[in-house]
């Protein structure tokens, strides 16, 4: 496990992705998690690159391997400023050591921070290294950028001695940076990336152990975000429509769809907000284009109004919210799963929407169409929840899972034929809105197709669509679309088509239950507690509405107690299943986290341990709720 | 034969055809200008060669909501304030169709102004009507933006302390291409400049004075009206943007003195469509992206294509 550490506008996310892909190049499986402020230049940004022979699928337990660029913009303005806000030229060494692993390694610029700077700080770096076996190599990365190319390059310098410390082949990153670079800059880059490397083996004594691990994959492998995924999915199921406005950490999904989708005779909209955003989709959607909207907790707010058009308008849309550390503007850059009840919920009148909360990249990819598939063929908004955390973390996937048809589908939507022959109300119009639709969503039509004239209206109507406030008329509407939900449960509840991913032996004693980005984190907890002996099982949730009631019934029926793990202070994916459940109060234990960092497989272990003994202590920045009654 | 068969389709067209075939008892008061604007558009639109089956009109909330619910098309009665995203969207999705907008003063120019402002800046090739009868009707008679200052209500009992929105200028800053006022008494101009305006290639704003007889019985009928194209004291150069600008100003002004002028105010015909603008850099494809959904021989592009980026 590797981090980069640095300031924003150092290059950290670039050159993490190459390493990433570098290895995985290599043979082996990869993982990344970012971290970063919400600034364009400094503040203290790291990124982690995980890598294994056998799958990752988490950023695991702290790390072994920093690479502390130094942070180029740091200054502290004022004399005296330091001792108030911390050394900010510090930062990219100090603020990392805390989540260090023993005996890991350290590998800092002392052309940023010199020995001066070090030892003037509260760090006890020496000290710290010598109790907790670190093997510390100051390295003037930026002397040797300079020297050979320009200062920025010495994100170059760093990989060049992480490969030299960790003994991994350049060939990869070469030709990483060859596909990535030109002339003079590839030049001198390649130039400063040997030439690190070379310094490294002939100056150093290579003290520790840590060396990168050989792998072999069967397989043509891709490295891919959550973000990435979810644009691949709504484009393989024939989404040409995006608008949006700019917000993180949903604008990643918002950029990939604007750059791609014009290429595909589609059409991107940046828009004035997030009201326009949606309305817009809906606008394109009811005018028979497959489209998508999308935004983060403060932006989705604004869509509430348009997104209660959509369900009583039954126009199909698509929406991604990409939940970062609420309240208001929050933490912007920090992931958290605190908008469930507001993405559930918002918008005035009964929630008539489809809800689903994929976990890693495959899944991402697989509900977005899902989502897609739904909203056209029920006609409702169906709502994909993302966070900071899966937004941007990049894992490598079988190039293979992406080979599949697309799907372009338009759903329950009528030929001008069908039309001609489909009954009419007095008035002319078409009628779009029938009473006795079975599985709820009667087939449409589509403005500019003969004869298929309707009024779509926000207020409640009659068939054709008029406006009406007959109480007959209105519970047979109100019955009519409230029943799409119970025929999409009935549809998912078919064994192949379940989003919710079990793990572990079906007779364990002890369950953990998770939703969205965090499951396979749990996911590892549960390996880590099964190596200790104990009886553990986890189910992870995407289906969040319809709610899969049988299928989580079940788990819970059959352990003795359960902890359910999410990043929130109130517990609501846990209140969530209570009231769909109405019962299982006693068993249902919270692990909760809200300090803007993702749990870490340790931590889930150690909640873990305090279901099965009181008196074990909860991790720190964790916190523990127990079950009603307990 | 296209999917949408009626888009484009060349026959007679009735005004008839605009009126529901049972027709509905609207909801509008007695003497609501209101009904000028839907006969005024029942008039314009055979006028103009279009059929209701490719006619969307998007209507937001209030009583003017209500026209899409009396004038026989497709019609999307969407929420308060955002009709025109909506209807920049479905003509976007499919430039075929004729898109209409329409909504109140407050629909309008209050809480839809950040979306007026917008689509006009746009020039989205559509036509958006506003209802202006400078009050809040359907709830009873509130301050509207366009209410005079020092009006009255239950709302602001002691006088708005506000000045009224300037429609007109507003809306040529913000960039529409065809601006235009005209009153439910006036029911010939309001059909020509309606023809007008859904002619125009590009955003064709119309104020339409509304009278309210309920609410703002204070309020002119806005009789006598004067157009300005007619007039011996107006004499500018609707193409001129500064010249506009200042009849607009004296208009918008002499409202509120009991002066009611009509007419049109600026036309620009050189400025191209926002749909030409994304054609013309590739951000929007030449056939309307709605038929492609519908069409039985379209090939659908794959992410695939995309993963050797991701190796």
């Amino acid at each position: 496990m590797w981090r980069i550490a640095g300031g924003s506008g150092d290059g950290i996310d670039s050159t993490s992705q190459n390493f990433a892909k570098a290895l995985m190049r290599a043979g082996l499986d990869v993982f990344t998690h970012r971290h970063y402020p919400s600034r364009i230049r400094g503040g203290h940004t790291y990124v982690e690159v995980r890598a294994d022979a056998d799958p990752v699928r988490s950023r695991g337990d702290g790390f072994n391997f920093l690479l502390a660029l130094g942070d180029s913009f740091a200054r502290n303005p004022q004399e005296g400023a330091d001792t108030v806000y911390g050394n900010e030229e510090i930062k990219p060494l100090s603020e990392n050591l805390d989540d260090l692993n023993e005996g890991g390694v350290i590998v800092y610029d002392e052309g940023l921070l010199d020995e001066e700077t070090i030892e003037r700080s509260d760090l006890d770096l020496q000290a710290r290294a010598e109790a907790n076996d670190w093997h510390v190599y100051p390295l003037d990365l930026r002397g040797l950028a300079r020297e050979h190319g320009r200062e920025v390059m010495r994100n170059t310098a760093g990989v060049g001695a992480t490969a030299a410390l960790l003994d991994m082949d350049l060939d990869h990153i070469e030709d990483l940076m060859e596909d990535a670079m030109t002339g003079d800059v590839l030049e001198a880059n390649l130039e400063i990336l040997e030439r690190a490397y070379d310094s490294v083996r002939e100056d150093y004594d290579i003290t520790h152990d840590l060396r990168v691990p050989t792998g072999d994959h069967d397989e043509q492998q891709v490295l891919m975000s959550g973000s990435n995924a979810v644009a691949y999915g709504a484009i393989d199921e024939g989404c040409r429509f995006i608008s949006g406005y700019p917000m993180t950490p949903w604008t990643d999904v918002f950029t990939i769809l604007s750059q791609h989708l014009p290429k595909f005779g589609g059409i991107a909209e940046q828009v004035e907000d997030e009201i326009a955003a949606a309305s817009l989709a809906v606008g394109a959607s009811h005018a028979g284009v497959k489209a998508m909207s999308g935004s983060s907790g403060g932006g989705f707010a604004l869509m509430s109004e348009p997104l209660g058009l959509a369900e009583m308008t039954e126009t199909p849309v698509v929406l991604i919210e990409a939940m970062r550390a609420g309240p208001s503007t929050g933490m912007p850059t920090k992931p958290e799963q605190a908008d469930l009840e507001h993405i559930l919920y918002t918008s005035q009148g009964d929630s008539c929407r489809v809800v689903f909360a994929p976990a890693n990249v495959r899944e991402c990819y697989q509900q977005t169409r899902a989502a897609f598939r739904l909203a056209y063929e029920y006609q409702l908004p169906a709502i994909v929840i993302i966070d900071q955390k899966l937004s941007g973390e990049m894992r490598n996937v079988d190039e293979s899972f992406f080979d599949r048809e697309p799907n372009a589908d338009p759903g329950s939507v009528l030929t001008e034929d069908e039309i001609r022959e489909a009954a009419h109300h007095e008035s002319g119009k078409f009628k779009r809105y029938q009473h006795d639709a079975e599985n709820g969503a009667s087939p449409r039509s589509i403005p500019g197709q003969k004869d298929g004239r309707f009024l779509a209206s926000g207020n409640e109507h009659t068939p054709e669509g008029h406006i009406s406030e007959s109480p007959t008329n209105r519970v047979a509407q109100m019955d009519r679309r409230m029943r799409k939900l119970t025929s999409i449960r009935e549809e998912l509840d078919e064994a192949d088509r379940s989003h919710q991913t079990h793990y572990g032996p079906e007779d364990a004693e002890y369950g953990l239950l998770v939703w969205g980005s965090q499951q396979d984190t749990v996911f590892e907890a549960v390996d880590q507690l099964a190596d200790a002996g104990e009886s553990v099982k986890a189910l992870g949730v995407s289906d969040l509405m319809p709610y899969p009631v049988q299928e989580v019934a079940d788990f819970l029926e059959s352990v003795d107690s359960c902890l359910v793990v999410e990043m929130n202070a109130s517990a609501q994916f846990r209140g969530l299943t209570q009231k769909e459940l109405g019962r299982f109060g006693p068993k249902l234990n919270s692990l909760l986290k809200y300090n803007g960092e993702p749990f870490e497989p340790y931590e889930v272990v150690e909640g873990f341990e305090r279901i099965v003994s009181r008196d074990a202590a909860i991790p720190e920045g964790t916190k523990f709720v127990p079950a009603a009654g307990d | 034969m296209s999917v949408f068969s009626a888009i484009g389709e060349d026959r007679e067209i009735d005004r008839d055809e605009f009126t529901p075939g049972i027709e509905p008892q609207a909801t509008w008061c007695p003497g609501c200008g209101d009904f000028g604007v839907l006969k005024a558009l029942k008039q314009a639109m055979p006028e103009v060669g279009r059929t209701p089956d490719e006619t969307l009109l998007v209507t937001g909330i209030g009583c003017s909501g209500k026209l899409s619910s009396y004038f026989e098309s497709y019609g999307f009665h969407s929420i308060h304030g955002r009709s025109l995203p909506v209807a920049r969207a479905a003509k976007l999705a499919n430039p075929g169709l004729e898109v209409i907008a329409a909504g109140g003063d407050g629909d309008g120019y209050g809480i839809g102004g950040n979306h007026f402002m917008h689509t006009a800046r746009e020039n989205h090739d559509m036509t958006y009507i506003v209802f202006n009868n400078e009050i809040f009707g359907l709830t009873k008679g509130q301050t509207s933006p366009t209410s005079p200052k020092g009006h009255k209500s239950k709302t602001q009992p002691h006088g708005s302390a506000k000045d009224p929105v300037r429609p007109m200028s507003l809306s040529l800053a913000s960039g529409s291409s065809y601006i235009a006022r005209t009153a439910a008494v006036n029911p010939n101009q309001a059909k020509d400049i309606l023809i007008e305006a859904i002619e125009h290639d590009g955003f064709a704003h119309v104020d339409f004075l509304t009278q309210c007889p309920t609410w703002n019985k204070d309020a002119k009928q806005y009789v006598p009206y004067t157009d300005v194209q007619d007039s011996d004291d107006f004499d500018f150069d609707v193409t001129d943007r500064r010249e506009a600008a200042d009849a607009m100003y004296e208009a918008e002004s002499r409202l509120y003195e009991g002066e009611v002028l009509t007419g049109r105010f600026y036309v620009d015909s050189e400025r191209p469509s926002y749909g030409a603008e994304k054609r013309a850099t590739e951000e929007m494809p030449e056939e309307p992206l709605a038929e492609r959904y519908l069409s039985d021989d379209s090939e659908w592009e794959r992410s695939a294509d995309l993963l050797h980026h991701h190796r």
